[in-house]
Parts: structure tokens; C-alpha cells; sequence
């Protein structure tokens, strides 16, 4: 069950994009998806996808885990392309089968779309490849920070979300051991029909609730029988530096906007 | 029932960066009726050893032979529900797998799903329950609502009820207090006496392996490193401490003894009525 979960999660290694300050790549990703709307004719995505290579380059990532991060929506991807050349009716036509007419509008359309779908994924994915979910959440809470004044608890959702994350792997750890356990008590998790196999699964979320609601309570009394009590004034094991590099890859972003505003038809 | 592993390896997470191996080289038989008892340290591959005991983890090299059947490496196997039904597993802190609403369903779980009829499988928890020492009127409550040492002893119920031929016990009284701990020992060599079970402990406690088991088994670094009676075992204190691994108290005293004063003994004493009766003998003989 673990094995699986390689995929999809933290590449180790010493590229520059890894060594990036997560906030820069926070914003890369979120400004990239608006900038990614500017696009709209065959130079624009053009330059967009040389953008998206050149991050893929500084990732260094085996191109083998961006291909299995695209899998699970290669359908959409080719549906939204189906769709939009089945019903854009633009441009001259280009086939025609009795009822049946692709437009070049259409076609072109659907090629965008799809092409937008996947630069958005890979530009995502690369985050989560070389960012540790850590690092992540120390990033969001700092981009975040300004909220505070507007009594958003920016420190408590950061909170939450890394020991959401801690707990993953101690989560899949106690599946396994319950599993084992009902398996020797002869439930049959992998075969049997479907009904079986769905009233299997009460045996197996009851005590994996129980036992983490157990723990979010130790957990809690053992934060605060160590005295904490907050972001207020807390200081952090983990500094953000924002470096020359980060700064760059900003104005090459900021560089890739404005000529895709300048391209755009 | 036998249990034989014959050459078997096992490793985890296979063609991974991740793969570990966890046995190796483990050759060992398990005859039926005997009481036998797995000791090393965390990660000496206990715990792997014992889920290829039921066949819940399949060995990546070699064959186990369990009863008539035979789990061999990079075979499928189909139908291993009558091996679980016959070699009963309890796991360390049982507890964790109880589910049900009241006592008596949790406990049914285990029989109805080997086919056994509710009416039946009731019977079954009734006898069970008593067997761990908890009274019937227990069997209407929710186990959430029951002390931790007697879920415990409702989920060691639970395995009971499946009346399993070989009972494997991952240090079954882990966490409990020492009254518990000895209660609960106890029933297990009076179910392994009385009804002929074949027993497997894994376990820390010398004690326990010296005072129960018919054989000891002394893992070490995911291979056996010894196995003999207890009196073949402890006659060699000095290589288990050096292994990290600790003695029973009469051993430890006989082997102070030694150092000592020089006394010598013909054989190692695993209860304090042996031990008196060997100082004794040595007092008399007046070797020092």
C-alpha cells in the first residue's frame, strides 16, 4: 500500500527549482494559472509552453512522475478536446460526414483548451515534486500572513494543514495493521462481491476513527502540556530566505506576462 | 496442527528504493500440541515471521507449510480463509480492532465470517467470554464503553471463538498490569493444557518463555539464531546477554553464584524451587 504512494508526492534532490523559497513557488503556481488565461492564439501558448519547460529543466524531475501526475486526468483532457471540437462552430470547415462537421475554430479551440490543462497540471505538480509539504504549509502561512489583520487565523489553518499531513503516514501505517487484523479474523478484503467487500470496510473505519479521535486528543494535551498556545509571537526552527534566484524567476514570470499580453490576438 | 517454514526470506516493499529485507534463512517447525515461544528484539523479524504464519504475508523465497497446505513463494493462492479460521492471530493491543456495537457481535465477527450460524456463533461468544474471565452480562455492552484491560481480554475472545487449532500470541499482555498479565498467561497454558492448542508466543519476557514454552526460538537480525528447550537455552546465559537479550532472575542469580563465589551447577533453573533445591546440592557438595 505504501509503494504506491511514491507517486504524486516529494522528489528529492538539489535542483534550483528545490531549492526555491516555497513562497516564490506559491506565487509562481498562482500567478502562472492567471497568466495561463492570457494565451490565446498559436505564439502565445508557444511561449507558454518554452516557459514550461524551462521550469521542468530546473526541477530536474524524471519526466516519468509528471507523466503519472497527468494520468488521472488524461480523460478530461481528452474529453474537454472532443467536446470543443464537436460543438465550436467557428472558421471554415475543415471535414464534413453527413451530420458530422469539424470546424477550425473548433478543432484549434480544443487543441488550447487541452494544452492549457495540461501546462496547468505540470506547473502544479512541479510544486508538490519539489516543495516538501512542510515547507509548503511554512510558505502559505508566511504569503497568508497580511490576513491576519482581518482576524483570519492564518496560523491555526497552517497549523492544521501540517499535522494533517504529519499524520498521513501514521494514518496508512494503522490501515494496514487493522486490515491484518480483520483479514486473520477472515474478512476478505480483495475478492468477494461487491456487497461484501463494502460492508467489509465497517470493520475497518470504525477502529481507525476511534483511534484517531484518541489521538487528536493526546495530541492536544500534549501541545498544551508543553505550553503552547498560538502563532502569537512564536518564533519559527524553519526561516524563509527569499534569495536573488527567487526574485528572478518573479520578473521572468512578470517578462512572460507582459509579452503574452503583447502577443495575444 | 504443524507449522513448518522451510528456507524462507521475506522482503518488504520489493523493486522499490524502499526494499528491506526482513527474514532470511528461517527454518522452523512447529509441531502440533507443543507451546512454543519467539523471542528477540524490535525489528529482529518477529512479527514478519509470525504473519507467515496464517499466511497473511506470503514469503518472497521458500515454503510454509501449514497443516496440509503449503504457501509457496510467487504461487497465487486461493482459499486461505480455512488457514486463518484454523491458526488464530492476536495481535499486539487487540483492542484496536473492535468495532461492533455490543460484545457479543464483535466477538460473532470472527465465527460468522468461517460460516458458523449465529445461533451458533452466540453459543461460541458465551463460552468465549467466560474463558477470558469476564462475565456474560458484559456481552450487552458496547466494547468502547469496557476498561482497557477488559477489551483486551473481549478481543482475545474474539479469536477464541474461532476455536483455531494454533493460537499465536504477539506479546498478548503488553500494557497490562502484573495481576492481568499473569491472569491472562495463565488461561492461555490452561487452554493449551485442557483443550491441546498449539501455541506460539511472541514475547520480551524471558520469564514467561522460561516458565510456559516447550521450545524457545531466539531471533536475531531476521534469522533464527538459536532454538532449544528452555534448559538448552539458558544453559548459555552468557551468549544472550551479549546479545542484548535478558535471562530469567533465577538464571541471573545462578550466574552471579558463579562468578562469585564459584559455585557450579549441572543445569540452569527456571523457577526459584529448582534454584533452591541446586544451592542446595552445591552447599552440600561444598565446591567453592
Amino acid at each position: 500500500m505504501l509503494d504506491k504512494m511514491i507517486i504524486g508526492r516529494y522528489v528529492p534532490s538539489d535542483s534550483v527549482m528545490h531549492k526555491m523559497d516555497p513562497r516564490a513557488k506559491l506565487l509562481l503556481v498562482f500567478l502562472f494559472v492567471c497568466v495561463v488565461f492570457l494565451a490565446n492564439n498559436v505564439v502565445s501558448y508557444s511561449l507558454l509552453a518554452v516557459f514550461t519547460v524551462m521550469l521542468i529543466s530546473l526541477s530536474k524531475i524524471p519526466l516519468r512522475y509528471l507523466y503519472n501526475g497527468l494520468k488521472p486526468i488524461f480523460f478530461l483532457i481528452v474529453f474537454t478536446f472532443l467536446l470543443h471540437i464537436l460543438f465550436t462552430k467557428e472558421g471554415e470547415v475543415l471535414f464534413k460526414y453527413g451530420w458530422f462537421e469539424i470546424y477550425e475554430g473548433g478543432l484549434m479551440q480544443g487543441l488550447f483548451i487541452s494544452l492549457r490543462f495540461t501546462l496547468l497540471i505540470l506547473v502544479t505538480s512541479l510544486l508538490t515534486l519539489t516543495t516538501t509539504p512542510i515547507s509548503i504549509t511554512d510558505g502559505m502561512e508566511e504569503l497568508l500572513g497580511p490576513l491576519k489583520k482581518w482576524k483570519m487565523p492564518v496560523h491555526e489553518l497552517a497549523l492544521m494543514m501540517s499535522i494533517a499531513l504529519r499524520f498521513i503516514p501514521t494514518l496508512m501505517e494503522e490501515t494496514e495493521k487493522i486490515m491484518k487484523a480483520q483479514t486473520a479474523r477472515g474478512v476478505d478484503f480483495s475478492s468477494g462481491p461487491i456487497k461484501d467487500r463494502v460492508k467489509s470496510i465497517v470493520p475497518l473505519l470504525v477502529p481507525l476513527f476511534v483511534s484517531s479521535f484518541k489521538r487528536a486528543e493526546e495530541l492536544a494535551t500534549a501541545m498544551e502540556s508543553r505550553g503552547y498556545r498560538g502563532g502569537e509571537g512564536r518564533t519559527k526552527y524553519r526561516q524563509l530566505s527569499w534569495k536573488t534566484s527567487d526574485s528572478l524567476l518573479m520578473v521572468s514570470l512578470g517578462a512572460l506576462a507582459v509579452m503574452l499580453f503583447l502577443l495575444r490576438s | 496442527m504443524r507449522i513448518t517454514l522451510d528456507d524462507v526470506e521475506y522482503r518488504y516493499q520489493v523493486n522499490t528504493p524502499f526494499e528491506h529485507l526482513a527474514l532470511h534463512d528461517v527454518n522452523i517447525s512447529m509441531e502440533s500440541g507443543t507451546y512454543t515461544a519467539i523471542i528477540g528484539h524490535t525489528g529482529s523479524g518477529k512479527s514478519t515471521l509470525l504473519q507467515h504464519l496464517n499466511a497473511l504475508l506470503k514469503p518472497t523465497k521458500g515454503r510454509v507449510f501449514i497443516g496440509d497446505r503449503t504457501i509457496e513463494a510467487g504461487k497465487k493462492e486461493k482459499l486461505l480463509r480455512p488457514i486463518r479460521q484454523k491458526v488464530g492471530i492476536v495481535f499486539q493491543f487487540p483492542e484496536h480492532q473492535l468495532f461492533d456495537e455490543t460484545v457479543e457481535k464483535d466477538i460473532c465477527f470472527g465465527p460468522m465470517n468461517f460460516g458458523v450460524s449465529e445461533v451458533e456463533a452466540k453459543k461460541l461468544a458465551r463460552k468465549a467470554i467466560v474463558q477470558v474471565g469476564l462475565s456474560e452480562d458484559i456481552l450487552v455492552k458496547s466494547p468502547f464503553d469496557l476498561s482497557g484491560g477488559q477489551m483486551r481480554r473481549v478481543a482475545i475472545a474474539g479469536v477464541l471463538a474461532m476455536e483455531p487449532e494454533v493460537l499465536v500470541l504477539d506479546e498478548p499482555t503488553a500494557g497490562l498490569d502484573p495481576r492481568g498479565r499473569k491472569e491472562i498467561m495463565d488461561m492461555f497454558y490452561d487452554l493449551h493444557k485442557v483443550r491441546g492448542i498449539s501455541t506460539i508466543l511472541v514475547t520480551h519476557s524471558m520469564e514467561d518463555a522460561a516458565k510456559y514454552a516447550d521450545d524457545i526460538i531466539i531471533m536475531h537480525q531476521g534469522t533464527v539464531f538459536k532454538k532449544g528447550t528452555p534448559q538448552e537455552i539458558f544453559s548459555q546465559p552468557e551468549q544472550l546477554l551479549e546479545l542484548g537479550l535478558d535471562v530469567p532472575d533465577t538464571v541471573r542469580f545462578q550466574l552471579k553464584l558463579q562468578k562469585e563465589l564459584g559455585v557450579r551447577f549441572d543445569h540452569p533453573c527456571l523457577n526459584i524451587g529448582d534454584l533452591a533445591i541446586e544451592i542446595d546440592k552445591a552447599m552440600k557438595r561444598g565446591n567453592r
